[in-house]
């Protein structure tokens, strides 16, 4: 292969690592609106708290003396997506529950004033400036000529592509077969009907906040190993990022957001290839643009009937 | 019943202790290249220790709590206001007396103070220009800085290129912002509230990005500096007259001595008389057939396309002069500080705009200019709290939402009524 496929081929890989990481974000945005109609602004927050979650976990256990890195990652896991799911929990009961029923807009305003919220709370307890993480998994494997180009697949990226996968394959098997996901499907099909089936709506809605919070924080750990660092307005950036493959892929369709994800971030990477960085959030906005412009439903959403 | 209560309250104790324990209680600290953590201080205990309890309580004592508070007698505006006929009277009295009041004003505070109240009128301005797509249409657009950018951007760069002077500007400033708007709502406006939300926040990231990396044009993150500022028929206001051969500065053609305080008052009067000149225009379009369609259209959509309203255009008028207001804003903005970049263009902006509407009530002009007035002010007076800043106007928008949507000063409609 030419030197130039193969950094194409490396843009590709790279592009999907962080698109299966918006797909994780981006569900938490699909089901919610799938179920309420709303968009959760407060999403990308939650994701940040889980990234700073998962440093605070992984700099104790080292501290402790824990070097075990697979313990120290499922610890992290595990209390990062606890504790992100307890404020996805409390964001839908402050800022969502009590506002049911009202215009549209009133529940939109509280979203952002709890998005704000959260960010400087964060900002003003951990510090507004990065918190860097030193690199816990390093190497990989690479293919092609050292000389030429070499493509690299690191670790790192190998565990994204995994975590997201069994997340996703659970996710699918939950919503699918268990009795808790099916009233989830009877949701967002119809609410009232729903509910006067007998079916408690306001667990379910709760339900996909938190599990919403939960991916949303499986995000958070993987981005923020990944990246390295982590500051408060870290998710802003991504829960636009996230919305957008969520609208892309159509919104309310899981298999959507995780095809809109992988777009999004295969665009972004690739972008990226032949621009000066900067401008592939430019790109990404302009692409959630042109979806809305020329097929708003999305990729694999069906068009909504607005009904009286 | 008070067992349920009780469980409830520990509940939400429990809740709250996990929030806290985590993201206050322990902090990340970087040692050299390690990463770190330290507990919190006692006093940082003692706090999280203080929340769960209030929320303990607050959840124990709901009821009463709620009963407490409708007990506190509400205001109402309408019956401390004189009667419909004498208000008819009093009216325009009152408005030349407020006008004349604004005027004097500056001439007897200090300079400082006028400058705080010439910021104060640009959110003004900011505030009415989106209560318009935000209050009156129902539009939620959360990038409404973007077209203060573009505004401010406009008239810098069309100074700097082209040596425009800033009233030629101006209309062009509200105009290319408008543009900007038209353009981007075009698309939009046909799909549901919350994609216009997100849409427009994207939009406010593109043109900050763009601003910052089209370096050779907007100068990147250094900006534009020595942005002209505005005369007074041709009269500069600096000590020496730049502009040429027959320039004169203000205080050489009325026989003054120089004093910097007349640029401050100069500009402050211009931003009254922009003010004033948007709330007239304003004024006039609620009364107007688009206006009303406006609002209509924001109660009820399916009802006004039945009667044949065409969504689609009268959307895109609200948006599109909402967002020529704020250009308007934005030229006056980068006037008055002859300095303008990226960083004064930022989400947080954006967020304080709409914050100002929402505290003022939707809709309300009147509620909208108190709160800018608070909004602005405030944060001079509690400098130390700036830190908190932000996070008050977020848990102050969730409150407002929950307890009183409608605003501190509720909308009133402009009406007739049949006398019988």
């Amino acid at each position: 292969m030419s030197e130039f496929s193969l950094y194409l081929l490396q843009q590709l890989i790279n592009g999907l690592t962080i698109g299966s990481t918006y797909a994780l974000i981006a569900i938490g945005y699909t089901m919610v609106y799938g179920i309420i109609g709303m968009i959760n602004f407060a999403h990308g927050e939650i994701y940040m708290i889980g990234s700073y979650i998962t440093f605070i976990v992984i700099a104790g256990l080292v501290s402790m003396g824990i070097v075990s890195l697979p313990i120290i990652l499922i610890i992290a896991l595990v209390i990062a997506m606890f504790i992100a799911s307890t404020y996805g929990w409390a964001v839908e009961r402050v800022a969502y529950r009590p506002l049911r029923g009202t215009n549209r807009l009133i529940p939109l305003i509280s979203a952002i004033g709890m998005s704000i919220f959260l960010q400087n709370s964060v900002g003003i307890s951990q510090g507004f400036r990065d918190v860097a993480l030193p690199p816990m998994i390093t190497g990989g494997w690479a293919f092609g000529d050292p000389a030429d180009f070499e493509v690299t697949v690191s670790y790192m990226q190998v565990i994204i592509f995994a975590v997201t996968f069994i997340t996703m394959t659970l996710l699918t098997l939950f919503i699918s077969k268990s009795r808790m996901g099916r009233a989830c499907r009877a949701c967002a099909e119809d609410l009232g009907m729903t509910n006067l089936l007998g079916i408690n709506t306001n667990k379910v809605i709760a339900l996909t906040f938190i599990i919403g919070a939960a991916l949303a924080a499986i995000a958070g750990l993987l981005l923020g190993l990944y990246y390295g660092v982590v500051n408060p307005f870290v998710g802003f950036i991504a829960g636009l990022k996230a919305f957008t493959a969520a609208v892309l892929g159509g919104i309310g369709s899981i298999p959507g957001a995780v095809l809109g994800g992988l777009v999004l971030g295969v665009t972004e990477a690739m972008t990226a290839a032949f621009f000066p960085s900067e401008y592939k959030d430019v790109v990404a906005f302009g692409l959630l643009i042109t979806i809305l412009l020329f097929r708003p439903s999305g990729l694999l959403g069906k068009p909504e009937i607005e009904k009286v | 019943m008070t067992t349920n209560k009780f469980y409830n309250a520990i509940f939400a104790a429990g809740i709250t202790l996990i929030l806290a324990c985590l993201m206050i209680g322990v902090k990340l600290d970087t040692s050299g290249t390690q990463l770190a953590v330290k507990g919190a201080t006692a006093a940082q205990w003692g706090w999280i220790g203080g929340g769960i309890a209030v929320v303990f309580l607050s959840q124990l004592f709901t009821s009463q709590i709620d009963a407490l508070f409708g007990m506190i007698p509400k205001p109402s505006i309408s019956t401390m206001l004189p009667e419909e006929k004498k208000m008819a009277i009093l009216k325009p009295w009152l408005i030349a007396g407020l006008i004349v009041i604004m005027v004097i004003w500056p001439f007897m505070v200090s300079r400082g103070s006028v400058d705080l109240a010439t910021l104060t009128l640009i959110y003004i301005m900011l505030g009415l220009g989106l209560n318009i797509v935000v209050g009156l249409a129902g539009l939620l657009d959360l990038g409404f800085v973007a077209f203060y950018a573009v505004g401010a951007y406009t008239y810098a760069l069309l100074s700097e290129y082209f040596g425009l002077s800033f009233w030629v500007c101006l209309p062009i400033s509200a105009g290319a912002a408008a543009l900007f708007g038209f353009v981007l709502g075009f698309p939009v406006l046909r799909l549901r509230g919350d994609y216009l939300a997100i849409v427009t926040l994207g939009f406010g990231e593109i043109i900050r990005i763009l601003l910052n990396n089209w370096t050779n044009v907007t100068g990147g993150p250094s900006g534009i500096s020595g942005i002209a500022k505005p005369t007074l028929f041709g009269l500069e206001f600096t000590r020496k007259a730049k502009g040429g051969e027959d320039a004169m500065t203000f205080h050489d053609y009325f026989n003054l001595d120089y004093s910097s305080s007349y640029k401050v008052i100069f500009l402050y009067l211009i931003a009254v008389l922009l003010v004033i000149f948007v709330i007239y225009l304003i004024n006039r379009l609620m009364r107007m057939p688009i206006g009303r369609a406006w609002e209509a259209l924001r109660e009820d959509e399916i009802a006004c396309r039945s009667l044949g309203l065409n969504k689609t255009a009268i959307k895109l008028s609200a948006f599109t002069i909402g967002a020529s207001t704020a250009g308007f804003a934005g030229a006056f903005f980068s006037a008055r500080q002859g300095f303008i970049s990226p960083e004064s263009f930022i989400f947080i902006e954006s967020a304080i705009i709409l914050a100002i509407v929402v505290l003022g009530g939707m809709g309300s002009q009147v509620g909208i200019i108190l709160a800018a007035i608070v909004m602005t002010i405030l944060p001079e007076l509690a400098r130390e709290f700036s830190e908190y800043r932000m996070l008050l106007f977020g848990l102050l928008m969730v409150l407002m939402m929950r307890w009183r949507p409608e605003g501190l000063v509720p909308m009133k409609r402009p009406k007739l009524e049949l006398k019988q």
